[in-house]
Formats: structure tokens, C-alpha cells, sequence
């Protein structure tokens, strides 16, 4: 193993809490395994800085398969280190070679306050979703299948935006630190499917008001969300909220006339 | 944050308002280039063209009374506009308090990066436009209803040419990403045609662009004295 062994440089942002002030340490990352996934390369880091009596490096991970959006960070500048629709937990380090010197920042916006190290805090995500993001189902005996017909172009661009594993890389990479393609996705995967319908002007609504009260920035069609995204989400879905979210201008307005309530 | 006033109230609406009012400005100056292209038939019809300007809507209207309602119009769509860019762009900064070290761009085009101090720039150059042009505080041999003589004698000077040509080139970067933007922003997305917005914005950028441009050149070349 140690035939192809790499030896990197890493300059890591340090900050022992959400309070504290932060700075980037340099550490050398020697004998790494091309096999290795990045997190697994900061795991050999770790258990060297333990040995050695230091605190490790927090960072955020759960399934290590590339589905959950736990993971990620920013490295030299590209949310989820710029191999394409994968996370960092699946970007390996055959893609590095020796003596590559990295920079590993945090997810940086306002509303993803740092927890530690690179670890952030997007609870903002899950405020947005609460906003909005889900349907009323009044529960009881379960529906008949296909009681109720879903197109299967709906059912595909619905599935198409409903792969959003919430990382946050899209904030992250965004030049405004906008949150309009997770927004969009969540939005959009609803809007496409029967279910989702009786609650979709308000949704729009409700889920855009979250974004300001989160303190996003605004979208100005970079891109630069699409192409760090894991799951490879188009920025087309942003254009379908815009449109949701228009049309709720007026719609909203209309149905709290006529139900006397904002329904 | 219910109804019309979410559209002054979200970065979502402000977005809007910053499409509609940017394909006012778009509409206005797609005409303006056609029109100044009467250069290349002569002094007697450009100015007469500018003389036609003042009298649109006669006899309902008085001498001029059109151009100032359009010039409303534009005045309108240019506030509109700014406002939502400065109020935006303030938005975007504060979400972002602490920057990253390394700052990389994945695929964000030149045009997309620039529109901030791109559009200052077509700001400040429509401002000495008017100066030079309309008002003739800048331009020493302006004289009032001759737009050609004027417009020779300024391009004459070839720093106010390079600059009419800079400006220009800069507008049709903010055009080619606005036109396509404006798309995204009022949510008019379809599988059918939006191969079609790019193209869109391309086409047009260009022929604002080189229609602009040509009017300097040609004055410095000399092919219209």
C-alpha cells in the first residue's frame, strides 16, 4: 500500500465553537491510501492528531454511502471537493495526487452558523421544510393503489427533484449564499404530484417567507449550485418555484377573498 | 408575507420586478440602436427621425409630450431596477459575513459574475450619454435638434469613441445574462423552449451590441463624416 502512498497537505479550518473565533491550521497528511475515501483520510488524520494528544477534526458524516446529506465541506473552493453528483464521503483519494496541498473550509453563510471545525448547524433547512414542506394527510385506512394517476413524466421530474439529500452544498457553493435550489427541489417535488396540489400556492409562499427569515441571500442564475449538487438537481426547478411563488402573488390573495381566510 | 406585496418583499418578488424591468430597458434600447441606424442614411433622416420622436402622438399630444411619457416609463424601470439590485446585493453580502479562503467558480459565466459593476458601469455611461447627447453638457460643439452633427462631432474624439465602446461591450454582457436571467426569475421554464432562451439571450446581446458599436467605429473610420 505504501507503493502508492500519498503524502498532502492540509490547511484545515480550526474553531472549537459556534462563539469562538476560528483560524486554519496546516497539517500533514502522510502515507494515504489512493484507496481511501476523503472522510476516511481525515479519520488516519484524526487517530494521529488523538495519538498525539490533540483534538481531532470535527466534521459532519453519517451513512458514507453518498445518500444521506450529512457530510460536507468546502475544499480548495468547491463544495464537496468538484468531483461530479457525488458527496465527500464518496470522492476518493485517487483523485489527489502527491503533495496536492488542500484547503478545507466550513459551508459558509450566515445561516449556517459554524458548530465546530467544519461542522455547521442547518437547522435552517429543516425551519424551511416546516414552513411548508410536507402535505396534510389526514390519516386512516390506507388509500387503494393507484386511486389516484401520476403521469410517469410528473413522477419522474418529481423523483428528479425529490433526490435532494438536504447537504447544503448548493448555499455553500452559491456566490449569494442563496438557499433557491434546495428550496426549489423541496417545493417542486410536491408541486408535481396530485398530493401536493391542495397546499401548493401556500407552500410557495410560506417556504420563500423562510428563506428571507433565514437570512439566504438571493438567487441571480449562477449555476453554481447545479454543479456541486450530488444529486445533480437543475436549476430549472428554480425557475418552477419563481413561477409557484408568482403565481401565489395573486392566487393567495384571491382564495383569501373568497374563503374570508388565508385558508 | 401574503399577496402582491410579497413581490416587494422577497428576493423571490424583487427578482421579478428586476426581469419586467430589465425587458423594458431591453425593449428600450433594441429600439434606440435600430433607430440610430439611420445614421447610415444620412443626416437629414436621423435627424429627422429625432424630430419624429418629439412629435409622436400629435395631434393628441403636444410636441414632446410622448417622449416624456416614455422617458417616465424608462425612468421608472431604471429605479426599479437599481433598487432591486442594491437591495439585493445587500441581501446576498449578509449572508455571507465570513468568505471562504479559496474561492473557486465550478461554471458561473463571465457574464453572470459581472452584472453587479457591469451594470454600475452602463449606470455611469448612460449618465455621460446623456450629457454628451441630450443635454450637450459635455459635448463643446452640441447644437439642439441636430443628433447627427452631434453625434459625429462627438465620436470624433476617439477617447469618447473607446469609451461608447467599452460601455457598449459592457451592456452586451449584462444583456446576454439578463435576457437569459429574466427567463429563470419570471418562472417561464419548459422543456420545449428553453434551449431557445439561451439562444435568446445570445442572439440579442449581439445585435445590440453590434449595432452600438458599429456607430463609433464608423465615425472613426471615417465611413460616416
Amino acid at each position: 500500500m505504501s507503493d502508492h502512498a500519498i503524502h498532502l497537505q492540509l490547511h484545515v479550518w480550526r474553531q472549537s465553537g459556534p462563539r469562538a473565533s476560528g483560524r486554519f491550521v496546516t497539517y500533514e497528511a502522510r502515507d494515504i491510501s489512493p484507496e481511501m475515501s476523503f472522510l476516511e483520510m481525515l479519520d488516519v488524520v484524526n487517530e494521529r492528531l488523538t495519538a498525539k494528544g490533540e483534538e481531532p477534526i470535527a466534521f459532519d458524516h453519517d451513512c458514507r454511502e453518498g445518500i444521506c446529506g450529512t457530510c460536507g465541506f468546502v475544499i480548495n473552493g468547491v463544495a464537496h471537493g468538484g468531483q461530479k453528483g457525488s458527496t465527500v464521503c464518496q470522492l476518493h483519494m485517487r483523485h489527489f495526487r502527491d503533495g496536492d496541498e488542500l484547503t478545507l473550509e466550513p459551508w459558509r453563510a450566515r445561516a449556517f452558523p459554524v458548530v465546530r471545525d467544519l461542522m455547521v448547524d442547518r437547522s435552517a433547512f429543516d425551519r424551511i421544510i416546516q414552513a411548508g414542506g410536507f402535505v396534510s394527510v389526514n390519516t386512516g385506512s390506507a388509500p387503494d393503489g393507484n386511486a389516484l394517476l401520476v403521469p410517469k413524466v410528473d413522477a419522474d421530474v418529481a423523483m428528479d427533484a425529490a433526490q435532494c439529500i438536504g447537504c447544503g452544498a448548493c448555499v455553500a457553493q452559491c456566490p449569494n449564499g442563496a438557499a433557491q435550489l434546495f428550496t426549489a427541489a423541496k417545493i417542486s417535488h410536491l408541486a408535481q404530484l396530485p398530493q401536493g396540489q391542495p397546499e401548493r400556492y401556500q407552500r410557495a409562499q410560506a417556504m420563500v417567507a423562510q428563506i428571507e427569515t433565514e437570512a439566504f441571500g438571493s438567487c441571480t442564475n449562477y449555476g453554481e449550485c447545479e454543479a456541486v449538487c450530488p444529486k445533480g438537481i437543475s436549476i430549472d426547478f428554480i425557475a418552477m418555484l419563481n413561477r409557484d411563488f408568482l403565481k401565489a402573488a395573486v392566487r393567495v390573495e384571491r382564495e383569501a377573498r373568497v374563503a374570508g381566510g388565508s385558508g | 408575507m401574503k399577496g402582491v406585496s410579497s413581490l416587494v418583499r422577497t428576493a423571490v418578488g424583487k427578482k421579478a420586478l428586476m426581469a419586467v424591468s430589465g425587458l423594458v430597458l431591453f425593449g428600450f434600447v433594441l429600439v434606440h440602436m435600430a433607430g440610430n441606424l439611420k445614421l447610415y442614411q444620412g443626416a437629414e433622416k436621423l435627424n429627422a427621425y429625432g424630430e419624429f420622436l418629439r412629435e409622436v402622438g400629435a395631434p393628441v399630444l403636444a410636441h414632446g409630450q410622448a417622449l416624456w411619457i416614455f422617458r417616465a416609463v424608462l425612468l421608472l424601470a431604471v429605479g426599479v431596477h437599481l433598487w432591486a439590485a442594491a437591495t439585493l446585493t445587500l441581501q446576498s453580502r449578509a449572508a455571507r459575513p465570513v468568505g471562504y479562503r479559496v474561492a473557486t467558480t465550478v461554471q458561473a459565466s463571465y457574464a453572470s459574475r459581472t452584472m453587479r459593476w457591469g451594470g454600475v458601469i452602463v449606470l455611469l455611461y448612460v449618465l455621460f450619454h446623456l450629457a454628451d447627447l441630450t443635454l450637450g453638457w459635455a459635448n463643446p460643439a452640441f447644437q439642439a435638434g441636430k443628433p447627427y452633427e452631434n453625434l459625429v462631432a462627438s465620436f470624433t474624439n476617439p477617447w469618447v469613441a473607446g469609451l461608447y465602446l467599452v460601455a457598449n461591450v459592457t451592456l452586451g454582457f449584462h444583456l446576454f445574462h439578463g435576457l437569459w436571467s429574466l427567463f429563470q426569475s419570471l418562472g417561464w421554464n419548459n422543456p420545449k423552449f428553453n434551449p431557445w432562451r439561451r439562444r435568446f439571450a445570445t442572439a440579442f446581446a449581439w445585435i445590440v451590441t453590434l449595432g452600438n458599436v458599429s456607430f463609433p467605429v464608423s465615425v472613426l473610420m471615417g465611413w460616416v463624416q
